[in-house]
C-alpha cells in the first residue's frame, strides 16, 4: 500500500516499567484528606443531633485516603495501562470500533445539557425535547422505521423492550397465550436467546446453510402460528447479507409473526438499504456502535428501538412529542412545544427516566456531522476495508465463506491449529504485540477457532495493510512463539482459572494469610519494551 | 463532514486489488429491489462549528440548574458538587474510547478501575461481592428481584411502595416478560407497613425511601427470615456516609443508584446501577464481575470473572441479557467517591443532613405547609403545601428555584424536597421566602 505510515498502530506507546500499579486503598495512608467543602453558614449540628440512634452508624464508612496528588497520578497511570480506540485499531467483528469524533464530547459539555433535573417541569426542558425527537426522526429515516424510543440503555435492553413490544402486539389481538416461540439463527449473539428467555418465549434455533445464511427451508419448517417473532441481523454475524430476506419475511408475516431486527450491523447498510424496507417490524440500535458514542470502557451505550406504525402505541412512554403550539423558552429557532406523551398502549418504562440522554445526544451530533451523504460515505469504506482485508487474508486463515462480505467477515485458525498448534486465542494475543487490539475469538459459534474481524471506516488503507502484514507474520508463527504472546503489554497472559477459583471481587476479599499477589514480576527473567 | 480518511486515489487502489470498477459493487449483493434510491432522505453534514450551533441552541432552549435556578429537586437525582477531578480522570479518552475489557493484558486500567469501584461499592453497602454496574437504579432492582426468586423458586416478591416509583414501574414492564408477581405494599405515615405472613421471594425496601423517610431495615431483615425469603434493600450512596449498612442489617442484595457520584444530572441518564450482594449468591450475581489473580510472571493482574453466568456463554439460560453497563460511570463513581474519601463522605452526608433539616424546620413555620410523614428523614423530606406541588413548582421556577419534585397520586400529592452539600444558608433562606411568597 503506497501512502504513509498506519495511523492505527500503537506499537511506539511507551510503558514506564513493568509493576502493577498499586490500588487506591495501598496508597491510602491514615488523616489524608482530598476534600474540600464551601462554606455555607448553616447550624453545624452533628451526626448525633441529625441521626436517631437506631440508624446511625459508629464507625466511618471505609472508603480510601489518598491526596488528590496521588488519585490523579494513580488514574492517569491506569489509563496508561490500557488500550483504547484513541491509541490504536480494533478490528473487534460486531463491535464497530470506529474513531469517536471529538465534536460529540464537545457537543454535550455544556451546562444546558449536563446541568437539566430530569424531573424538571417540561417548559425548562424543551431543548432536550426537542433534540430528542431530532434524533427519534433521524433513526426513522435511517432505518425506515415509523417512530422509536430512546429509553433503552445498552442493546440488550433493545431486544428486552422489543421482545416486550411484540408480547403487546400479540396481546392485543389476543393470541399472547398461544405465540410461545421465537425463532434465532444459530450464528446469533449471546444477548439473543438470553433477552427471549427474559422476554417470556422460548428459542427456536435456526441452522445457518452452507452459504453462511439462515437455511430458509429449515426456517420454514420451523414456522407455525405459535411462533411469535424472529430475531435476525443483516447483514449477518458472518459479515454476509441475508440475501433471502424478502422471502424470510414474508413466510414469518403470513403465520402472524413479527420480524425483530438487531441493529448491531447497520454499519454495513447505512445509506443503501433499510431494515423498514426489508420487512422488519422492530429494529434496535446500538448508538455505541454504529453512531460513535465511545464505549467508555464497557458503557454507557444506548439502544432505541424503531417500530412500524401498527406498534408504535405500545412504546414505552413516556415520549417527548410535539404539540405544535408555538415557540416556547428562550428564543432559540426551536420551533414548537413539546410535551410528554405516554403512548396509548405503552409497555410502560424501560429506564428510570428517558435513557442515557448524553449518549443519545452524543449520537445526535454525530449524525448531523454526517448527515445523509456522510453516513453512506461511512458504510462504503466500512465494506471495502472488511473486503479488502479479507482479500489480503485469503490462503494464509480459512476464511470458511470466502465471497464478497460486507462490513465485517470471519476468518478461522482451523488450518494454524491444524499444522502448527496455533490457536484463534494465540492470534489475538500476538496481534497485541503488533499494536493492534485483537479481533472478536470464538464467535460466531457456527465457524470453529473464529476470528471475526471489522476494521471499521476510519482506518486508514495504510493500517490496514500494517494489520494484514502482522496477521500474515502470525500466520507463520511456531506454537512456542504464539503462546508466549503478548510479551509487550503490561502484564502477561492471566490466570483465568484462579481468579474464578480463589475469587477476589475486592480489596476487601484477598486471603488473610500472604495477602495479595506482589506488584512486581517475580522471576521474570527477560523484559522486552 | 466524515470521518473516513480515504482519498479518491486509495479507494481506486483498492477497488484494483479487488478486481472491481466502482463502490457500488460491493454492494451487488443487496437485492435491487432493496436498494435506496437517492440515498438517505436527510440533510448533507454539518461542519463541527454548525453542529456546536445547534447544540448551543438546544442548550438555550433548556433551564439548567443553577445560580437562576437554585435546586431542591431530588427523587433520585441529586445535585451534588463535582470535584474537577472527575471530568479529568474518568473523562481521559483512554476510558472513554477503551472497549469491554475482554483481553485482559491490554486492558488492566479499566479492569483494575472496576476492581476498585466494586471494592467501594461493598464497603459502603457492608457487603461482600458487587458488581461492576448495571445501567440505573431501577435495573438494579429488576435484576436483584430475578436474582431473588432464582434463588428461591418462589415468584412472587414484595415490594414497598417507598420504592421510587419509576423504579417499580421498570419492575413491572419487566415482570411481563419474567411472569414475577409484583405486589405493592403501602406505607403509613412514611415507613412500610409490611404483611406479618406471606410466601414472597424477596422483600424489596428502599431506605432512605422515596419520601426521604428511614425505613427498618433490621425489621424488614427479620421477617425476610421468618418468611424464608431475600432481603433486598435499596441503598443510597450519600446516606451510606451516616447510616447503618444494609449489609449488617441482614440484606441479600443491595442495590441503588449512584448518580450521586460522578454523573451530571444530564436529564436522568447516563447514571449507574449499583448491585452487591452476600457472597452465597455470587453464581447469580448479574452482570461482569472483575476478580484479582495473576499473569505468567507472577504478577498482580486484574480480569472480568466467573464468565460462565454471562449472556454470551450461557445464552438462553442466563438470568441476565446485560452486556454493555455503564462502566465509564462507574470509574466516575470511583474517581469522585475516592476523592470524597473516608472523612469526606460523613461529612457530605452530614452537610446534605444539615441543609435538609434546616429547609425542613424553615419550610414548616410556613402556613399550611405541614410534614407528609411523621418518620425520620436524612436528605430528602416530603410536605404538604396549600398551593398544588406542580403549580407550585412552575411559579417557583420563576422565582429562581426548581422547588422540589410534585409527588403522584398514590402518596397523595404533595412536595418532594431534597437538600445537598452545594446549598448554603443564604440561598435557602431565600428559597423560602420565595415559598411563602408563592404559596399565600
Amino acid at each position: 500500500m503506497t501512502g504513509g505510515a498506519p495511523g492505527g498502530r500503537a506499537t511506539s506507546a511507551p510503558l514506564m516499567g513493568r509493576d502493577a500499579e498499586p490500588t487506591l486503598f495501598e496508597l491510602s495512608s491514615p488523616g489524608r484528606v482530598a476534600a474540600n467543602f464551601r462554606a455555607t453558614g448553616l447550624p453545624e449540628w452533628t451526626a448525633e443531633d441529625l441521626v436517631p440512634a437506631a440508624h446511625l452508624r459508629n464507625e466511618p464508612t471505609p472508603v480510601a485516603e489518598v491526596s488528590e496528588r496521588d488519585l490523579v497520578a494513580h488514574m492517569t497511570r491506569l489509563s496508561h495501562r490500557q488500550f483504547s480506540v484513541d491509541l490504536g485499531a480494533y478490528p473487534l467483528g460486531s463491535c464497530t470500533m470506529k474513531y469517536n469524533p471529538k465534536l460529540c464530547d464537545d457537543a454535550v459539555a455544556r451546562a444546558g445539557l449536563a446541568d437539566v433535573h430530569p424531573a424538571a417541569p417540561p417548559r425548562l426542558t424543551q431543548g432536550w425535547m426537542a433534540l430528542f425527537a431530532d434524533l427519534e426522526e433521524a433513526l426513522c429515516r435511517i432505518t425506515g422505521m415509523a417512530a422509536a424510543t430512546l429509553q433503552p440503555p445498552a442493546g440488550a435492553a433493545g431486544e428486552l423492550t422489543g421482545l416486550l413490544l411484540m408480547r403487546a402486539f400479540h396481546g392485543a389481538a389476543g393470541e399472547d397465550g398461544r405465540r410461545r416461540r421465537v425463532l434465532i439463527p444459530d450464528s446469533a449473539h449471546g444477548t439473543n436467546p438470553a433477552s427471549v428467555t427474559l422476554g417470556g418465549y422460548a428459542v427456536t434455533q435456526v441452522p445457518s446453510d452452507d452459504r453462511g445464511c439462515v437455511d430458509l427451508d429449515a426456517l420454514v419448517a420451523r414456522l407455525d402460528d405459535d411462533v411469535a417473532g424472529i430475531m435476525l441481523t443483516n447483514p449477518n454475524t458472518l459479515g454476509l447479507f441475508e440475501e433471502d430476506i424478502v422471502a424470510i419475511a414474508g413466510a414469518v408475516h403470513e403465520v402472524g409473526g413479527l420480524l425483530y431486527y438487531d441493529g448491531a450491523n447497520l454499519n454495513a447498510i447505512l445509506g443503501v438499504t433499510r431494515p423498514g424496507d426489508m420487512g422488519f417490524d422492530i429494529v434496535h440500535m446500538n448508538l455505541h456502535k454504529t453512531f460513535a458514542v465511545p464505549h467508555g470502557g464497557g458503557g454507557p451505550g444506548a439502544g432505541p428501538v424503531a417500530v412500524t406504525e401498527r406498534l408504535s402505541p405500545f412504546l414505552p412512554g413516556p415520549r417527548p412529542v410535539r404539540t405544535d403550539r408555538g415557540p416556547s423558552g428562550p428564543s432559540s429557532g426551536l420551533q414548537g412545544a413539546y410535551e410528554w406523551v405516554e403512548p396509548e398502549r405503552s409497555i410502560g418504562r424501560i429506564h428510570s427516566w428517558h435513557g442515557n440522554a448524553l449518549a443519545l445526544a452524543r449520537a445526535w451530533s454525530y449524525i448531523l456531522a454526517n448527515g445523509g451523504d456522510g453516513l453512506r460515505k461511512v458504510s462504503d469504506a466500512a465494506v471495502l476495508n472488511a473486503n479488502w482485508l479479507r482479500h489480503r487474508l485469503r490462503g494464509a486463515y480459512d476464511i470458511p465463506f470466502d465471497r464478497p462480505c460486507m462490513h465485517e467477515f470471519v476468518a478461522s485458525a482451523t488450518n494454524l491449529k491444524r499444522d502448527r498448534g496455533v490457536r484463534a486465542l494465540d492470534v489475538a494475543k500476538r496481534l497485541l504485540e503488533e499494536g493492534f487490539h485483537a479481533p472478536t475469538t470464538y464467535f460466531p459459534l457456527v465457524v470453529e477457532e473464529a476470528l471475526m474481524i471489522e476494521p471499521t471506516e476510519t482506518e486508514s488503507p495504510q493500517t490496514l495493510a500494517a494489520m494484514a502484514d502482522a496477521l500474515l507474520r502470525i500466520a507463520g508463527d511456531t506454537a512456542e512463539d504464539a503462546r508466549n504472546a503478548p510479551r509487550t503489554s503490561p502484564v502477561g497472559r492471566v490466570d483465568e482459572a484462579r481468579a474464578a477459583r480463589q475469587l477476589i471481587p475486592t480489596w476487601d476479599a484477598r486471603p488473610a494469610e500472604g495477602g495479595s499477589p506482589p506488584i512486581g514480576p517475580q522471576g521474570l527473567s527477560e523484559q522486552r519494551f | 463532514m466524515h470521518f473516513v480518511p480515504h482519498t479518491e486515489a486509495e479507494v481506486a487502489e483498492m477497488l484494483a486489488a479487488l478486481g472491481l470498477a466502482s463502490v457500488e459493487q460491493l454492494f451487488d449483493v443487496v437485492p435491487a429491489a432493496l436498494r435506496l434510491a437517492g440515498g438517505l432522505d436527510m440533510a448533507d453534514g454539518l461542519a463541527e462549528a454548525d453542529v456546536a450551533g445547534r447544540f448551543d441552541a438546544y442548550a438555550a432552549a433548556n433551564r439548567p440548574v443553577g445560580a437562576d435556578l437554585v435546586c431542591f429537586a431530588g427523587a433520585g437525582a441529586y445535585d451534588h458538587d463535582m470535584p474537577s477531578v472527575v471530568n479529568r480522570l474518568a473523562y481521559r479518552s483512554e476510558f472513554v474510547t477503551a472497549y469491554t475489557p475482554y483481553q485482559p493484558e491490554v486492558a488492566q486500567g479499566v479492569l483494575q478501575a472496576l476492581f476498585e469501584y466494586q471494592t467501594l461499592v461493598c464497603r459502603l453497602f457492608g457487603t461482600d461481592v458487587a458488581n461492576a454496574s448495571l445501567y440505573d437504579g431501577a435495573s438494579a432492582c429488576v435484576e436483584a428481584v430475578n436474582l431473588a426468586v432464582a434463588a428461591t423458586g418462589r415468584p412472587e416478591v414484595w415490594i414497598s411502595r417507598g420504592v421510587h416509583p419509576h423504579w417499580r414501574q421498570v419492575m413491572t414492564t419487566m415482570a411481563v416478560g419474567t411472569g414475577h408477581h409484583l405486589t405493592d405494599i403501602a406505607l403509613d405515615d412514611g415507613l412500610t407497613s409490611w404483611p406479618e405472613s406471606g410466601l414472597p421471594g424477596a422483600i424489596l425496601v428502599q431506605s432512605p425511601n422515596y419520601l426521604g423517610c428511614l425505613e427498618d431495615v433490621g425489621a424488614a431483615g427479620e421477617l425476610a427470615r421468618r418468611l424464608g425469603a431475600l432481603l433486598i434493600v435499596a441503598a443510597d450512596p450519600v446516606s451510606a456516609g451516616l447510616l447503618i449498612s444494609p449489609g449488617s442489617l441482614g440484606a441479600d442484595v443491595v442495590v441503588g443508584e449512584g448518580q450521586p457520584f460522578g454523573a451530571p444530572l444530564s436529564l436522568g441518564g447516563p447514571y449507574l446501577g449499583l448491585f452487591a450482594c452476600r457472597r452465597e449468591h455470587v453464581r447469580r450475581l448479574p452482570g461482569r464481575l472483575v476478580g484479582e489473580t495473576v499473569d505468567t510472571g507472577g504478577r498482580r493482574a486484574y480480569v472480568t470473572t466467573l464468565r460462565t453466568r454471562e449472556q454470551d456463554i450461557r445464552r438462553e439460560k442466563a438470568s441476565s441479557n446485560v452486556c454493555t453497563n455503564q462502566t465509564l460511570m462507574a470509574v466516575a463513581f470511583l474517581v469522585h467517591l475516592a476523592w470524597l474519601g473516608t472523612s469526606g463522605l460523613r461529612e457530605l452526608a452530614l452537610r446534605c443532613a444539615r441543609g435538609t433539616r434546616y429547609t425542613r424546620e424553615a419550610l414548616l413555620v410556613i402556613d399550611g405547609v405541614e410534614p407528609l410523614a411523621g418518620a425520620p428523614t436524612l436528605r430528602e423530606f416530603a410536605v404538604r403545601t396549600p398551593l398544588a406541588a406542580d403549580i407550585l413548582v412552575d411559579r417557583m421556577a420563576d422565582e429562581g428555584f426548581l422547588a422540589g419534585v410534585a409527588l403522584g397520586e398514590e402518596y397523595g400529592g404533595g412536595l418532594l424536597v431534597a437538600v445537598t452539600e452545594k446549598r448554603t444558608k443564604a440561598e435557602i433562606d431565600a428559597y423560602v421566602v420565595a415559598f411563602e411568597k408563592v404559596v399565600r
